[in-house]
């Protein structure tokens, strides 16, 4: 048992810190680390600079144009992202249907998609989750029924998706569509790449507790999707879904971002003050602060033993939802310690958080926490709620 | 990064755990408990015989010369047997202490007798006051013709009972909670003026008050050189011993976790196995979830059990036994609670568990002991504003 990283990883940590400490914006890490809201510039920017240096695509394979990353790679690449406060890479392009594309695409949409992915010059959104249907995923509604006409062969898709994330940014979206209602739930189901400016798509915003408007309700009433942008077979898609999950999980317990919030955690109570002394010297606060810190180092453990498995080709299973939980829970857990440790200043509100500047009231690092703590709290619920996981551990992993 | 074990490892492992499984039922471990020792010498002799007692011990000092890897497999695979026998005290930790810190004479009389399983010594070094602090050391040396006058209280000294000879430590200087000052004396423990008083803990294992009224030592009975403080020593080796503990909590906590899953798919109760409640599947998930992260910081303990720099060393243990103190809480009230009534009933595996698990929580610093530990080695690295 070893458990340092070779001379070659440690080289490439200091590769990909020096890139990143040259080429991230001061004015954009001063967003992420103090969680202001980034726009759809910003990541597109980040996006690029990354592209260009061939980095666009981190989990990406050499033959589609990416860096052809092991499992440690990609880890050690956004754990180095996220310390140095660069902002998450948006995923919905990036790891979710290029993924499905390069396994399932044809060499028609490979081409056709990816190198846009990459290159931010297109940008992506989920259509998975639908009203009715969260976690209970295979329950969706959305019909898409297959015709030919005179402008040949396509879908007219009706229905509702939405939690779209980011969507108002959107050129394209990817949804699970139903095209065969009489089959069994998942069997029916079809996974279309749609234009966002197709006619008859509606964007709505959805408000979220935080003021912010970061997700979206999409309608499709009647709108026209060449057969062309199908992937795979029809009726297959839940397959590819299931895929697509598989390669969400990379990165999920956030480790990187947790170390990186620990560090704000640690610098605003050394600030704060009570009874005359820095709020880290309070006994109460600095064991849980401690708590917390102890968690995280036991979960970058277990996240380094998952990887080593991957790294041994054994499958990462059901593990996923084991970092999917406690790495939601420490980094909810620390948006709560960040609200307690600026005390009443976690109340005077500023919706969309999109400002920092300083104002008459409170400290200024306090200005944010209070939204983000409320945005924080999506982090249980996304990506099959922590209850949906807990499901899988005991089925799939205990047996039960 | 790699974290996988040898196949000489794994071979330990693996007869460890046949021997254990073989020769330590749970019937034969509850014949053990109720013997008057609560021990068993044979058991001990068979540990020797398949090497665990030398493991330890360096190849130069006749042992196998293994390290914390191998004593983590070692403990692993003997935590679900839930030993009687000083492991523990006497292979990891005396060993450690013996083999760091005792003159060469010291070592070549006791290493290769206490590997052959010949002689047990067990540290008798907490006191009541102390709480978890290792360099809290009230009993006195006081110099005394050629040799030396003990006096002292040492408290709960696990396996005590089963010794043929302690390593006391004693203040020869300074104040209770001063580094400087302690040394460490072997004690015969029919010694004049050593008094045990026995008794058995809550898991069943054997410990002692050990009470010493001046006891007279011979001035060869000092461990080490006379100059040396032996408080970093000691403390190096109760880190030895607190990383081979989290590792026998892992076996132990493997083996509860399995034993409630199993219970949980053969137990009716509403015309079905109780295990298709999500009630109690997101518990037993939640119990998994705790083991997960012990066993990370189990192996976390043992990579850093023998690192030079204190702060690093004693951070990760802290944080270490943290987790586990946890872990071991949880997943034992979870056990039980699950067992429903057969959970709390002495037949059954799942209590005596429970209560090594408790036992484990509490010994060689409980939970906020290590929490406050880890928080003022951590607080002073604060870092710089963004």
């Amino acid at each position: 048992m070893d458990l340092t990283f070779t001379p070659e990883e440690q080289a490439f940590r200091q590769e990909v810190r020096a890139f990143v400490r040259d080429k991230l914006p001061a004015s954009l890490r001063h967003k992420v680390v103090n969680s202001l809201r980034l726009t759809r510039d910003d990541h597109v920017m980040w996006q690029r600079t990354l592209h260009e240096r061939g980095w666009g695509g981190p989990g990406w394979p050499r033959e589609h144009g990416g860096p052809g990353w092991n499992a440690v790679q990609q880890y050690i690449f956004e754990e180095e992202c996220a310390a140095a406060g660069a902002p998450r890479l948006i995923p919905f392009g990036i790891k979710m249907v290029a993924p499905v594309i390069m396994a399932f695409g044809s060499p028609e949409q490979q081409k056709r998609f990816l190198p846009d992915i990459s290159s931010a010059r297109k940008w992506w959104c989920q259509g998975y989750s639908e009203p009715g249907s969260g976690s209970d995923l295979a329950s969706l509604k959305t019909r898409a029924v297959r015709g030919f006409d005179k402008d040949g062969d396509h879908f007219v898709v009706n229905g509702q998706k939405t939690w779209t994330t980011l969507g108002q940014h959107a050129d394209w979206i990817f949804c699970l569509v139903r095209t065969d209602p009489q089959a069994k739930a998942q069997r029916g189901i079809s996974f279309l790449l749609i234009d966002m400016k197709s006619p008859g798509i509606t964007v709505r915003p959805i408000i979220t507790l935080d003021g912010a408007h970061e997700v979206n309700e999409v309608w499709f009433e009647n709108v026209r999707v060449p057969a062309e942008n199908l992937i795979g077979e029809e009726n297959k898609g839940w397959t590819y879904a299931k895929f697509l999950l598989g390669h969400e999980r990379s990165n999920i317990a956030g480790i990187g971002i947790s170390k990186r919030e620990i560090e704000r955690l640690k610098r605003v109570a050394a600030t704060e003050m009570k009874n005359g002394k820095p709020l880290l010297e309070d006994p109460l606060f600095s064991a849980k602060v401690a708590q917390i810190e102890i968690d995280l180092m036991a979960l970058e453990m277990t996240n380094l033993r998952v990887l080593s498995d991957e790294a041994n080709e054994k499958a990462p299973g059901p593990a996923a939802s084991i970092l999917k939980i406690k790495g939601t829970e420490i980094q909810q857990a620390i948006t709560e310690l960040l609200v307690a440790a600026v005390g009443p200043y976690a109340l005077p509100f500023k919706a969309e958080n999109e400002s920092d500047e300083e104002g008459d009231i409170g400290p200024r690092y306090a200005a944010g926490l209070g939204a983000h703590y409320c945005n924080m709290r999506k982090l249980s619920i996304f990506g099959g709620s922590n209850e949906i996981q807990k499901n899988i551990i005991s089925q799939q992993l205990l047996g039960l | 990064m790699d974290f996988s074990f040898s196949e000489e490892q794994h071979q330990l492992q693996d007869a460890i755990s046949r021997f254990v499984q073989g020769d330590y039922s749970f019937e034969r471990r509850h014949k053990i408990l109720k013997s008057a020792d609560g021990w068993s010498r044979e058991v001990w002799q068979g540990l020797a015989d398949l090497g665990v007692l030398a493991m330890n011990i360096p190849e130069a000092d006749g042992g196998l010369g293994y390290g914390p890897i191998e004593t983590l497999l070692a403990m692993q695979s003997a935590g679900p047997a839930l030993l009687c026998e000083p492991l523990l005290d006497s292979a990891v930790i005396a060993t450690a202490l013996v083999r760091d810190f005792g003159s060469p004479e010291q070592r070549a009389e006791l290493l290769p007798a206490m590997g052959g399983g010949e002689r047990i010594v067990v540290l008798a070094h907490t006191e009541a006051a102390g709480r978890g602090q290792p360099v809290w050391v009230e009993t006195s040396a006081k110099k005394s013709g050629d040799g030396y006058l003990l006096n002292g209280h040492k408290a709960v000294v696990s396996l005590a009972p089963a010794a043929d000879e302690l390593l006391v430590s004693a203040r020869m200087s300074g104040q209770p909670g001063e580094a400087d000052g302690v040394a460490v004396f072997r004690v015969s423990k029919d010694a004049p003026g050593l008094v045990l008083k026995a008794f058995k803990t809550l898991d069943g294992r054997r410990a002692a008050d050990v009470v010493l009224t001046d006891v007279k030592v011979p001035a060869a009975s000092l461990l080490g050189a006379p100059t040396t403080s032996a408080t970093a020593a000691i403390d190096r080796a109760l880190d030895i011993g607190l990383a081979a503990l989290c590792a026998e909590s892992l076996g132990v906590m493997e083996a509860t976790v399995n034993a409630t899953i199993e219970y949980l798919k053969t137990r009716q109760q509403f015309g079905q196995p109780i295990g298709r409640f999500q009630a109690l599947q997101h518990r037993t998930a939640d119990m998994l979830l705790h083991l997960e992260q012990s066993r990370s910081m189990a192996y976390l303990a043992a990579m850093h059990c023998n690192v030079a720099d204190d702060t690093q060393r004693r951070k990760t243990l802290s944080a270490a036994k943290v987790v586990i103190g946890n872990a071991c809480r949880f997943i034992g009230q979870q056990s039980v609670q699950l067992h429903g009534g057969m959970g709390m009933t002495e037949e059954l595996n799942v209590s005596h568990f429970f209560k090594r698990l408790m036992a484990i929580e509490l010994s060689f610093g409980d939970t906020d002991t290590h929490l406050q530990r880890f928080a003022a080695l951590t607080q002073r690295d604060i870092p710089l504003a963004a």
